[in-house]
């Protein structure tokens, strides 16, 4: 691979062009619609790049001006980005399953003048926002569909502004390549805002130089060719999509496939077989739980031929992967396995070919993990925030484990403040939080040091960091012992039955736990072993499956008990919750991750029984449905004693 | 008013055209019974146009009659300004009408993908021999209709059940699938035959949104029998209200509502 030095690749439209030269002919975009897949090479990008920026540029966008982009993964949105970048505006991306009061606040936030939406659904969200926040000017969308009755005035379709600007490139074009020409390496790139766990989402600013260098960095770090291929299926909101498929993908030139629909990701995943594959850990268990469930009702040579093939690469496979020694009959086996069972399992999977595959976001479970990488996938972890422009830390190729995030990235420096929080510094660190001087100022010093949030530890002989918690969250009992709750949480999630949990016990005398059960693994479960119900409520209230939860709680406690700092943590009394935790009722963030806050004040009459030590409470719960109107849950749970094994004699022997 | 024959702009934008179909004192009878008895209406073309009416009523006797599987043995039926003489449905279809069914007829164990295709039976003039060995015109054909087939598919949402046999769907997605044969057929004008029967509110509503975006994206005309009331006042330019095999009432939903016959005959008589 050649790349030229990056003297003149200052920013995204720079690296557009480079490619161009170097890779013009090469596919840089696919999308599957109409059931095939249609592809567009990076000469047929830029073309549809700047027919797009020189008919911003005739509707009016200005230097400086904020564009929103709101819509599911299409090669058009990501047009978008750089075609903003051309015209010396800033793209923001939005969740697009966002509410329109969430739009609300971002749009106002930024002040966003320009707004590219996806279809008609995105559309009347923005419409809606239109009548509480000024200063949108115009509207543009991608798919037409439903849209042609609508007021036009400030309402443009994607292909029409693009019409419009290869009409105009007479008159456009010079004004485009005046503004390409001023982009620096310190002008800012795109903004993205934080999916806020605590309090309203802040805009960060991250520069051209933050996404190149971060880009450039981790490329390196595993290699990344033009030859890539990725599935890019996350939120374009996010940070981590905006890395991949964006910053990486100008950067190495690989290509960024888009899937058909967000039902259709799976099928897709086979189709394109992607080498170098993100996802969170629910991806991984769905995918696993599914392999497993699907396992149960095949035959019985196929089932029996699975279990021993499975066991023997559980047992050398991650060594193969490794390249640690391992003897040659083991090798052989191996590779019988690789022909029989694992070959098609990873090609059913769609991870045929991937070379580099990451997780983050949450703690994965180590049999997950370990399945993956049993199977020859090289799967690793790694830990990063928006504010890092993704990554802080990341595996190896040869140190690879479950329980740690891995080493610095390149370019990346860590240190462990005072009280246990994680810092780091590196060319990725973010410029600001957009109108918000305050926050920048207490997350980043001047030094450059920015606060993660997280409490961790260095692993003095390897390196290795290890997360234990959000520093937030990470309180005392009232007897003063350390309370950690991601870290039970972690552990009971790892169960496949369970699918979130929330653990309380700050400033309390023990800890208990709400309960989410996973419907596919229970109901699965429940339907093999004849037990009817007739929804999600009447399941998770269902007494086996309660006794079941309970033998989880138990062993999670034994295992917490090892572990003389966190012994305090093991869960006392426990409810399995009635409905699932969910991003439309405010309990869980986009990036389904859980409020604490809002939880323990939503559900505060459980707490108070769990800790009232009554048997069973009556509750009523208010839920928002997908179209925003309101209902309510009735229900009456059981809460249950867990055994925990007592420490005293433990402490007492050590 | 749509009582002129010039087209007419609705509300929301939409263009009403003149009469499409005209149906003249239709009467329909199955030995003793009469099923219709000396019904007139039209249908306008762009309009969805609704037919309401307890059970047994003669709603779907009277799609039948449009879709030429009943011939009625007085009245005429007006199709674009000629009258049509006894067809059989095949040729019905072929001018343009496309219908779906009140009990879902779809092969079962063909793909989503193949029950669609064969709404463009059609469109294929290729004989047995090139389909059979897949060459020239047959070929291309298909390509032809595979694409039609999924800018249908993409239109209804239903790409990730593309290559499932349909036994295997939920019967909200058998209708979808249902409403994709018959727009497979490009139809001038469609019938529906209870197409909300046996849905939960949310296919209802996916389904409605469906019906007002293939008469908006398509110009597609439809007829469609209905017994949800909510649903039918919401999506219907105007309804035609049967009761016992007679026509009670007909107009905008408005005026169906507030006409005291079908107050009484259909809705239930109001109490004070």
């Amino acid at each position: 691979m050649t790349i030229t030095p990056e003297g003149d690749l200052q920013s995204i439209p720079a690296l557009l062009a480079r490619n161009v030269r170097q890779f013009g002919s090469r596919a840089a975009y696919r999308e599957k619609e109409f059931g095939i897949w249609q592809s567009w090479t990076w000469a047929e990008a830029a073309e549809e790049i700047e027919a797009l920026a020189m008919g911003l540029l005739a509707l009016g966008l200005e230097p400086g001006d904020h564009l929103a982009i709101i819509g599911r993964n299409r090669p058009a949105l990501y047009w978008s980005f750089v075609a903003a970048q051309k015209c010396g505006a800033v793209p923001v991306a939005l969740y697009q399953d966002a509410s329109a009061e969430e739009m609300a606040y971002v749009l106002e936030h930024c002040g966003a003048r320009f707004v590219i939406c996806g279809d008609q659904e995105q559309v009347d969200k923005v419409i809606d926002v239109q009548e509480s926040v000024q200063g949108i000017d115009q509207i543009i969308y991608v798919d037409k569909r439903g849209l042609r009755k609508y007021d036009h005035t400030h309402m443009n379709a994607y292909a029409d502004v693009q019409a419009e600007g290869r009409a105009g490139h007479h008159r456009l074009e010079p004004v485009m390549r005046e503004r390409e020409a001023k982009l620096g390496y310190d002008d800012t790139c795109v903004m993205l805002y934080t999916s806020g766990t605590t309090g309203k989402p802040k805009g960060v600013v991250l520069s051209n130089r933050n996404i190149i260098e971060t880009s450039k960095n981790s490329a390196a770090f595993d290699h990344l060719t033009e030859n890539e291929e990725i599935l890019a299926y996350l939120p374009l909101a996010w940070v981590g999509d905006f890395i991949f498929s964006v910053g990486q993908a100008m950067w190495a030139g690989f290509c960024v496939n888009c899937p058909e629909s967000p039902d259709t990701m799976m099928t897709d995943l086979r189709e394109i077989g992607p080498t170098y594959y993100f996802a969170p850990p629910r991806v991984f268990e769905t995918q696993l739980t599914n392999v497993m469930i699907r396992m149960e009702d095949a035959g019985r040579l196929k089932k029996w031929l699975f279990d021993r093939y499975m066991a023997h690469a559980r047992r050398v496979g991650p060594s193969i992967l490794d390249g640690k020694p391992v003897s040659a009959g083991d090798k052989l086996k191996y590779r019988l396995g690789e022909l029989f069972i694992y070959g098609p399992l990873k090609n059913t999977l769609g991870f045929s070919r991937v070379r580099v595959g990451y997780t983050a976001g949450e703690a994965i479970g180590p049999e997950i993990f370990d399945f993956y990488r049993s199977l020859g996938i090289n799967l690793k972890q790694l830990y990063g925030q928006t504010e890092a422009s993704v990554f802080i830390t990341q595996q190896p190729d040869n140190g690879v484990r479950a329980d740690t995030v891995g080493v610095a990235s390149p370019g990346v420096e860590l240190k462990i403040g005072d009280n246990g929080e994680v810092y780091y510094r590196s060319p990725g660190v973010f410029v600001e939080y957009y109108k918000n001087a305050e926050s920048t100022a207490s997350t980043k010093d001047a030094e450059g040091w920015v606060a993660t949030g997280d409490a961790g530890f260095i692993e003095a002989e390897t390196g290795h960091l290890r997360i234990i918690d959000r520093a937030k969250d990470v309180a005392k009992l009232a007897d003063g012992r350390m309370f950690a709750p991601k870290y039970v949480e972690n552990k009971l999630k790892f169960y496949p039955n369970i699918l979130e949990a929330v653990v309380i016990g700050a400033g309390r005398d023990r800890c208990c736990a709400m309960i989410n059960i996973d419907l596919g693994a229970v109901g699965n479960w429940a339907e093999r072993n004849n037990i009817s119900y007739a929804s999600y409520q009447e399941l998770a209230g269902h007494p086996r499956v309660l006794n079941m939860i309970q033998e989880h709680v138990e062993e999670v406690n034994a295992s917490i008990a090892e572990d003389k700092m966190l012994s305090g943590c093991q869960v006392h009394r426990f409810l399995v919750l009635h409905k699932e935790l969910d991003a439309d009722d405010g309990e869980l963030t986009r990036t389904q991750k859980v409020r604490r806050g809002v939880i323990a004040e939503k559900f505060n009459d459980l707490v108070d029984a769990l800790y009232g030590g009554a048997d069973s409470i009556y509750t009523e719960t208010e839920v928002t449905y997908e179209d925003g109107r309101k209902g309510k849950i009735k229900a009456t749970l059981e809460l249950r004693d867990a055994k925990v094994v007592s420490t005293g004699e433990k402490v007492a022997a050590e | 008013m749509l009582d002129g024959q010039d087209s007419t702009i609705t509300e929301d934008g939409r263009t009403i055209g003149g009469v499409m179909m005209e149906m003249k004192n239709i009467t329909l009878r199955f030995g003793g019974v009469v099923a219709i008895k000396d019904i007139s209406f039209d249908i306008r073309e762009g309009e969805i146009r609704a037919i309401i009416g307890p059970n047994g009523a003669g709603k779907s006797s009277m799609l039948n009659v449009i879709s030429g599987f009943y011939n009625p043995q007085e009245g005429e039926v007006w199709f674009h300004g000629a009258k049509r003489p006894p067809m059989k449905p095949y040729e019905v279809a072929r001018q343009g009408i496309a219908r779906t069914f009140q009990n879902i007829a779809l092969f079962e164990g063909m793909s989503v993908l193949d029950n669609i295709m064969t709404g463009r039976l059609g469109f294929m003039k290729s004989g047995m021999l090139s389909q059979a060995i897949w060459w020239g015109k047959a070929e291309r054909e298909e390509t032809e209709n595979r694409e039609a087939v999924e800018k249908i598919i993409d239109f209804l949402e239903i790409q990730n059940i593309r290559k499932t046999p349909v036994g295997r769907l939920p019967y909200g997605l058998k209708k979808r699938v249902e409403l994709g044969r018959a727009l497979a057929a490009e139809p001038k004008l469609l019938l529906l035959d209870e197409p909300m029967a046996g849905m939960n509110v949310e296919e209802k509503e996916d389904m409605s949104r469906f019906i007002l975006d293939v008469n908006d994206e398509y110009g597609t005309t439809i007829a469609l029998i209905e017994h949800d009331m909510g649903v039918v006042m919401d999506l219907s330019d105007r309804v035609v209200v049967m009761d016992y095999g007679k026509k009670i009432g007909d107009g905008t939903p408005d005026e169906v509502r507030n006409n005291q016959d079908v107050i009484d005959a259909y809705l239930g008589v109001a109490h004070d």
